[in-house]
């Protein structure tokens, strides 16, 4: 039978706020244990919530982002529930009515774009962590991400191959860090994915039970997990078994998912409206405020990067992987203007290797744009190549400095000079006349001896065009 | 001194005039306390030193001239606000060893204006009933009869400002609890709006229905201590910003004109004789003072305490899931695992009634019940709401009985929850509509037992409210009648 996979995602993304969603207390990653829980993150007796505007700014800034409606009025609730790293006993979140409705997430299917689409995203806290480990038999508590303000994202069942919701995660993963209101990074729990997972018989409506992967915290893991989950329900229901609705847990050692708690178990929450918090009314000035606040979305700059710069879809998407990266291309196209070309293939290929080999980010590169951009237009003007603006590049990265300066100093400009160059081709042929002979007698391959010796002649300096010209026409006699 | 008969604001100015130091004053109260309440119960904790310490900052401020109206005041406080270094019990085993490590906003605004902390007094369990025979900290004694019940949930202020042995005391009040045993003891106290008075650091029952308010002698001693106590604080999300209000700048305003609403559903069955009695002559003391009477009706009455006996334990429900053993408060000695240690310290922790609402608010908030309780209770609410609107139209205030009856006999409405909830049907509807409430002593019926007379206005009209009350206490004397015990 072929089976049709069908997917959602409900994604934690941490909000990029100095202090917590409730309290003033800060969010900075790796405090002390408890160092950053004050008396409202404890949940002392007598203490109260007041929302963080700038985590209802940042969930603004997504439902415009995604095209979403920012609800006029929503409510905070308060999840009930018994754990030690929850300290009121409850966590307040949004049950009814989220900050935002609908939206969409566009990914790539066969070749043309596709929208996601959204069902909600609202705004909730953290909660802390259980440390069970070092303490002899207890379980110690770690009140610091308690409160942390978290926006939940979830998607409808649209996507129909684990490929297709590791390109939606990412997708995702690129727009959140592209506004500004989530870091990103997936190791330190920013970023936290939990799948739906079902499958049914290409061709039926309904949907299959379905059951929720947790622990998906790279995105290799996530598409293996799914696969993994895939194959684990065709191969129950091939034979003859049924789909029970669970939540697994993804276990990356041993590329498994395993029930975590079936539906049975399930809680229940007792969700109602928070008292102590007001309703949250978001007017139309305060949107509009935080959507001049907003830059050029990556979909928009990319298509604005094929139109205006005549790029290719490709490099056009790879510039727009980051706000940052595509920052840095459009500051190195002002010192190279006309350029895009070659300011792309630079970027996507000298400056990421070199940030990817030391493991930083492109907003922590050791060449800026104006020194990038000062190798590229000697590039440009001919006055190098383009193997020693490499070299250059690597000593700039390392010690700094300017492209021209260099050229000057270590006398890299480019031989232009035709009769400079026909010397040096003459005395070659000379010292070799039985290669000069071969390549007479037909042997072309030859041609590759004679522009290698030259180059190594005169330092890597020669025009490379110009060589050529000469080189061809003094072999052929 | 005599301070069975000297009010507030008289301590005020023998202190400002230096007739008497804060120092003398505090020991004076506390000396009365060492003396009465071992009879009376009315306090749970006391910190002799603390409490002399703040007296001499105090006496150094009245000395420099920077001091207020309230500087140097010994001020008791009902054991669920939260003060810094105190032992705050909320009147529970389950805090029994919570010394609290930050102070409520209304215990920092009374430390701005340097009155003293004079103690924590007793309290229904998390203000959980109606007797203060709920507290882990034993029961607190009427002072007019000590066979009877001060009434609750802020039994220990009323019982110790009753016998003077504070000129006033903060309380809280969720149903009644601050009017019902103000009522029962003869006192007067207010609850102001919803919102008027930061709720941060009050330790939480149900959080849209607790007001912080005082219990104190006279209407005008309330307006001073509401002038403090009142105030906008951001760290409470319902909590109100508007301008600072004096609150005892009406308090001598002429009556003439007043039109006092009579709901209908406060008079006639229900009501025991000797209070319909001592309200019929109160109301023609304020016809003396040149008011009318409206008669109007609140249809909803009958419906409030059903109403909050839904949302009220629904809140406390959720509001009392911190007290689970793990970061402060009871942790039962033994346990087998994580669900065992919740069970456990929960079991020992909390007393029968507080279990008893913690179940009801659970169930009223579980899948397939939350429709039919808790939404319609918050519908029916606003329907309470409505009325009171319909009813301020006709009227400037509303009168009745603080209580159906005078104060009853210990264990008179334990064994029946629903009797005891009964007692509060006229203070409930006013917090499930979030207006000021007050209650003033208005004579004496059966066994020589107060009766208070309730006071309702419109939203933020204290000051209104304090005029009303305070005309009356210019007029009659109830308020300053004082137990025979007090008159040590």
């Amino acid at each position: 039978m072929d089976w049709e996979v069908v997917i959602g995602l409900e994604t934690h993304a941490q909000l990029a706020t100095h202090s917590k969603i409730f309290s003033g207390a800060s969010t900075a990653f790796g405090a002390a244990p408890n160092a950053q829980a004050c008396a409202v993150d404890l949940a002392l007796p007598g203490v109260l919530p007041v929302l963080n505007r700038a985590a209802v700014e940042h969930a603004i800034r997504f439902g415009l982002a995604a095209e979403g409606v920012v609800a006029p009025r929503s409510i905070f609730a308060r999840k009930n529930y018994f754990y030690p790293d929850l300290p009121k006993g409850y966590q307040i979140s949004q049950f009814e009515t989220p900050v935002v409705s609908g939206g969409r997430i566009m990914i790539e299917r066969n070749g043309s774009e596709i929208p996601i689409r959204l069902t909600r995203a609202h705004l909730e806290e953290d909660a802390g962590k259980s440390l069970h480990e070092d303490f002899h038999g207890l379980s110690g508590i770690d009140l610091n991400r308690a409160g942390t303000p978290l926006l939940e994202i979830v998607s409808e069942p649209d996507m129909r191959s684990a490929a297709e919701a590791v390109a939606y995660a990412r997708e995702l993963h690129r727009l959140v860090t592209w506004i500004g209101i989530c870091d990103g990074n997936m190791q330190e729990g920013s970023f936290r994915c939990d799948a739906n997972v079902s499958v049914r018989p290409k061709g039926q409506q309904a949907f299959g039970t379905r059951c929720e992967i947790k622990n998906l915290n790279s995105f290799r893991f996530m598409e293996k997990a799914i696969e993994f989950e895939i194959r684990r329900q065709i191969e129950l229901i091939e034979s003859g078994g049924t789909v029970v609705q669970e939540t697994r847990l993804y276990d990356p050692d041993r590329d498994e998912t395993r029930p975590m708690r079936s539906k049975e178990d399930a809680q229940d929450y007792r969700y109602f409206p928070d008292p102590d918090l007001l309703p949250l009314c978001i007017d139309a000035a305060w949107i509009a405020r935080v959507r001049e606040t907003l830059p050029e979305l990556p979909d928009a700059m990319r298509r604005r990067f094929v139109e205006d710069f005549g790029l290719s879809h490709y490099d056009a998407g790879v510039l727009t992987a980051s706000h940052d990266l595509a920052q840095y291309f459009r500051a190195l196209m002002l010192v190279v203007p006309g350029e895009a070309k070659l300011c792309a293939n630079w970027v996507s290929g000298e400056l990421s290797a070199a940030l990817h080999r030391e493991g930083i980010e492109v907003r922590q590169s050791r060449i800026t744009p104006t020194q990038l951009g000062g190798l590229l237009r000697r590039i440009q003007d001919g006055t190098i190549s383009g193997k020693i603006a490499k070299e250059i590049f690597d000593v700039l990265w390392s010690d700094g400095g300017e492209a021209d300066t260099l050229i000057e100093s270590k006398g890299l400009k480019q031989i232009s000079d035709v009769s400079a160059l026909e010397k040096i081709v003459e005395e070659l042929m000379a010292a070799h006349p039985d290669q000069v002979a071969e390549y007479r007698s037909g042997k072309e391959k030859v041609f590759g001896f004679f522009v290698g010796r030259a180059m190594k002649a005169c330092g890597g300096r020669a025009n490379p065009a110009q060589l050529n010209a000469i080189l061809k026409d003094r072999l052929a006699g | 001194m005599n301070l069975a008969t000297t009010s507030l604001r008289q301590l005020a100015q023998a202190l400002q005039a230096r007739q008497i130091s804060s120092r003398e004053l505090a020991e004076a109260y506390l000396g009365r306390i060492a003396r009465l309440d071992p009879g009376l119960g009315s306090f749970i904790t006391i910190d002799r030193e603390r409490t002399l310490r703040q007296a001499d900052a105090a006496d150094a401020r009245i000395a420099s001239g920077t001091a207020g109206p309230l500087t140097g005041i010994p001020i008791a406080h009902k054991d669920i606000f939260c003060a810094q270094g105190w032992l705050t019990t909320c009147g529970s085993k389950m805090l029994s060893n919570f010394v609290s490590p930050y102070d409520a906003h209304v215990i920092e605004q009374f430390e701005a204006a340097g009155a003293l902390i004079l103690g924590k007094t007793n309290m229904d369990e998390f203000a959980m009933g109606s007797s203060t025979e709920t507290s882990f900290y034993g029961r607190v004694k009427n002072p007019w009869d000590p066979t009877k019940v001060p009434g609750g949930s802020s039994g220990g202020s009323a019982a110790a400002v009753a016998a003077r042995l504070a000129p006033a005391a903060t309380a809280t009040d969720t149903g009644g609890s601050i009017r019902q045993p103000a009522a029962l003891c003869g006192i007067s106290g207010i609850k102001p709006t919803y919102g008027l008075v930061s709720r941060y650091g009050m330790i939480a029952f149900a959080s849209s229905l607790d007001q912080g308010g005082v219990v104190a002698p006279s209407a005008e001693d309330l307006g001073i201590v509401l002038n403090t106590m009142a105030g906008f604080d951001a760290r409470d999300s319902t909590s109100i910003a508007r301008p600072a209000e004096d609150y005892t700048a009406q308090l001598d305003k002429p009556l003439q004109g007043l039109r006092i609403g009579l709901p209908r559903e406060f008079f006639g069955g229900g009501v025991s004789a000797d209070v319909e009695r001592a309200i019929e002559a109160a109301l023609q003391e304020y016809e003396r003072l040149g008011a009318t009477r409206v008669e109007i009706s609140l249809p909803n009455t009958a419906l409030s305490v059903p109403v909050y006996y839904v949302l009220a334990p629904a809140e406390a429900s959720s509001n009392l899931s911190r007290f689970d053993g793990v970061r402060y408060g009871w942790r039962a000695s033994r346990y087998e695992d994580l669900g065992d240690m919740y069970e456990r310290s929960r079991a020992e922790g909390f007393g029968a009634e507080v279990k008893r609402r913690i179940l009801t608010g659970t169930y009223v908030l579980s899948r397939g019940y939350y429709d039919a309780y808790y939404l319609q209770a918050q519908r029916v609410r606003r329907l309470i709401v409505n009325d009171f609107k319909s009813a301020f139209a006709q009227c400037d205030v509303i009168m009745g009985p603080s209580t159906p009856s005078v104060a009853f006999g210990f264990g008179e409405k334990t064994s029946d929850p629903v009797q005891m909830y009964l007692s509060d049907i006229f203070t409930i509807s006013v917090n499930l509509a979030g207006l000021p409430g007050l209650s003033i002593p208005a004579g004496f019926g059966e066994g020589g037992l107060p009766v208070g007379l309730q006071i309702i206005g419109d939203y933020f009209s204290e000051a209104r409210l304090l005029n009303v009350a305070h005309r009356y206490q210019q007029a009659t004397d109830w308020h300053a009648r004082v137990p025979a015990l007090a008159n040590v």
